[in-house]
């Protein structure tokens, strides 16, 4: 197991807003979280690494096992556990710079300033993000002049850059065309080659297509998990069938 | 009816578009009017040795190069203490602060409040504070620091402004990174609203160019023979020197306020071509 979650509750102020959540990411795979809007996906995602410390009055109790290690703790690095845990976002948010700059605005940020190394670190990421043939003659352009699906494999390729284990995608392909869908879908089945990951997603085809685990959240809590396969044939609750077979969205 | 209806509306739009037009018309002929009259009279005084002279007692000889120095020197000290100190609170006020607690929210409507407070004040203020308490003299580094405060709750509002429209996105995105707080303010934030905070010192520093009432306030001179060497020597700027010259009961004098006044409008109009220019530059790169 990549990720062990324990008993994690979380409130924003008084609004208990997850409860008791208990979730194993496995290594390797896709891990995909359906559930209606507001049910605590995004807000789940989010705890993995720990960004909802940027948001105020929020509380977290429960452990978070990445490797072995509880990253809920206060000696866990922050900056260490970000690197090991990316997140990409539902709208592409690139910097208004290069598309070199942005690939390269996190590992610089850490220290690297080897100029062949950045090169070689913007080349390689890039590449993994299936992007590198449509930007490789325009790398100095701003990246604001790519379309939205190539800003959101930028966006996948800047998270990349710091060589992370486990990416974290929170409905990423919700603000795209489906052009830019099909293309960060077929991208999912060659990262997993490296990355362990859990993508939010709306979308049960979606889930369904590209997934290995599924978990169903419902009024922040967990319902259902198990393999995508047994969650869409043969799932064991009526809410998650009354919910895969949209009586309720 | 319904074309009634249609055809006011559209005298109603033309009607309003005509309003703003001669409003924007009627306000750029009294400019060129004055510049009209400023130049009619001053530009035939205008040469070489009119700018590196000293003044004097007589208009023939008299020069501007001891204000124009003054000037140089008092709006250089006055932008290097305003807009760091004031770009620094907007800062702490818009990334650090917490934003409900009374403390913040007291600063806040301070410094509002401090934005509308006569020039005049600032001089007294750096009259008792400067120049009398921290013994600074009547010199450049008080003039400077007087100019220094009157402007700083202008440029932390702009600064403040441009901070708020940093979409927070594009912090998370630098965050979610694993980079901290202040590279993500050094690498996304201040990039971002660099313009914005650009477009409101410029305003605020070409206020304190053509500001006379605090500087008289704590005893700027009316006359300097000689060239300012230290921010602790004593000194004029040119709207005094322009005050000095159109307060003086010889017509020769009050032509050559008119030339003077030319010098002064070049030094704010290169001023803020070189914040324009620097602005761009920083805004393409965003688009």
């Amino acid at each position: 197991m990549k990720i062990i979650c324990n008993n994690i509750n979380f409130y924003y102020g008084s609004n208990h807003a997850l409860t008791d959540l208990n979730l194993n990411i496995e290594e390797n795979k896709i891990t995909a979280l359906i559930g209606p809007s507001g049910c605590g996906k995004s807000t789940f995602i989010r705890t993995l690494n720990r960004m909802y410390e940027h948001i105020p009055k929020t509380k977290i109790t429960g452990e978070i096992f990445l490797d072995g290690e509880n990253i809920l703790t206060d000696s866990y690095d922050l900056a260490e556990l970000r690197k090991k845990v990316g997140l990409v976002f539902q709208k592409p948010n690139p910097f208004p710079k290069s598309i070199y700059e942005n690939v390269i605005y996190g590992p610089k940020k850490h220290g690297l300033k080897n100029k062949d190394a950045l090169d070689t670190l913007v080349e390689k990421s890039l590449r993994k993000a299936a992007l590198w043939s449509e930007v490789k003659d325009k790398l100095n352009k701003s990246a604001l002049e790519l379309s939205g699906g190539q800003q959101q494999r930028l966006c996948i390729a800047r998270c990349l850059a710091v060589e992370p284990e486990v990416l974290l995608m929170d409905e990423p392909t919700s603000a795209l065309d489906p052009q830019g869908t099909l293309k960060i879908e077929e991208l999912f089945h060659t990262l997993k080659e490296y990355y362990s990951i859990v993508v939010v997603t709306h979308s049960m085809q979606q889930a369904a297509r590209v997934s290995d685990q599924t978990a169903f959240f419902l009024n922040g809590e967990i319902i259902e998990t198990g393999t995508t396969d047994d969650i869409f044939t043969n799932p064991k609750d009526q809410r998650t069938n009354d919910y895969i077979t949209g009586r309720f969205s | 009816m319904e074309k009634k209806l249609i055809r006011r509306r559209r005298l109603k739009n033309a009607l309003f578009q005509g309003a703003l037009i001669s409003i924007i018309v009627f306000s750029i002929l009294i400019l060129l009017l004055l510049l009209y009259q400023v130049f009619k009279v001053g530009l035939s005084h205008l040469s070489l040795s009119f700018i590196t002279s000293m003044p004097s007692r007589f208009a023939a000889r008299a020069g501007i190069a001891s204000a124009l120095a003054g000037s140089i020197w008092t709006i250089s000290l006055t932008i290097l203490f305003a807009i760091p100190l004031g770009v620094g609170t907007a800062l702490y006020l818009e990334e650090y602060a917490n934003k409900k607690s009374w403390f913040t929210k007291i600063l806040e409507i301070n410094i509002a409040n401090l934005a509308g407070v006569p020039a005049i004040v600032y001089g007294m203020l750096g009259l008792a504070v400067f120049v009398r308490f921290l013994n600074f003299q009547r010199s450049i580094l008080s003039g400077a620091l007087t100019l220094a405060l009157l402007i700083l709750p202008v440029i932390i509002v702009a600064s403040q402004e441009a901070l708020k429209s940093v979409p927070s996105t594009l912090k998370e995105g630098s965050y979610a990174l694993g980079v901290s707080k202040w590279q993500t303010i050094t690498g996304v934030v201040l990039p971002y609203s660099l313009p914005g905070i650009l477009t409101g010192s410029i305003l605020a520093v070409s206020r304190a160019m053509g500001e006379a009432a605090p500087l008289i306030m704590i005893g700027a001179a009316g006359y300097i023979g000689f060239m300012p060497k230290s921010p602790l020597d004593s000194f004029t700027v040119l709207p005094i020197q322009i005050f000095n010259w159109t307060s003086r009961p010889q017509a020769e004098f009050q032509d050559i306020a008119a030339t003077g006044i030319i010098v002064l409008l070049v030094l704010l109009l290169t001023m803020n071509a070189i914040a324009i220019v620097l602005r761009n530059k920083y805004q393409n790169r965003m688009d």
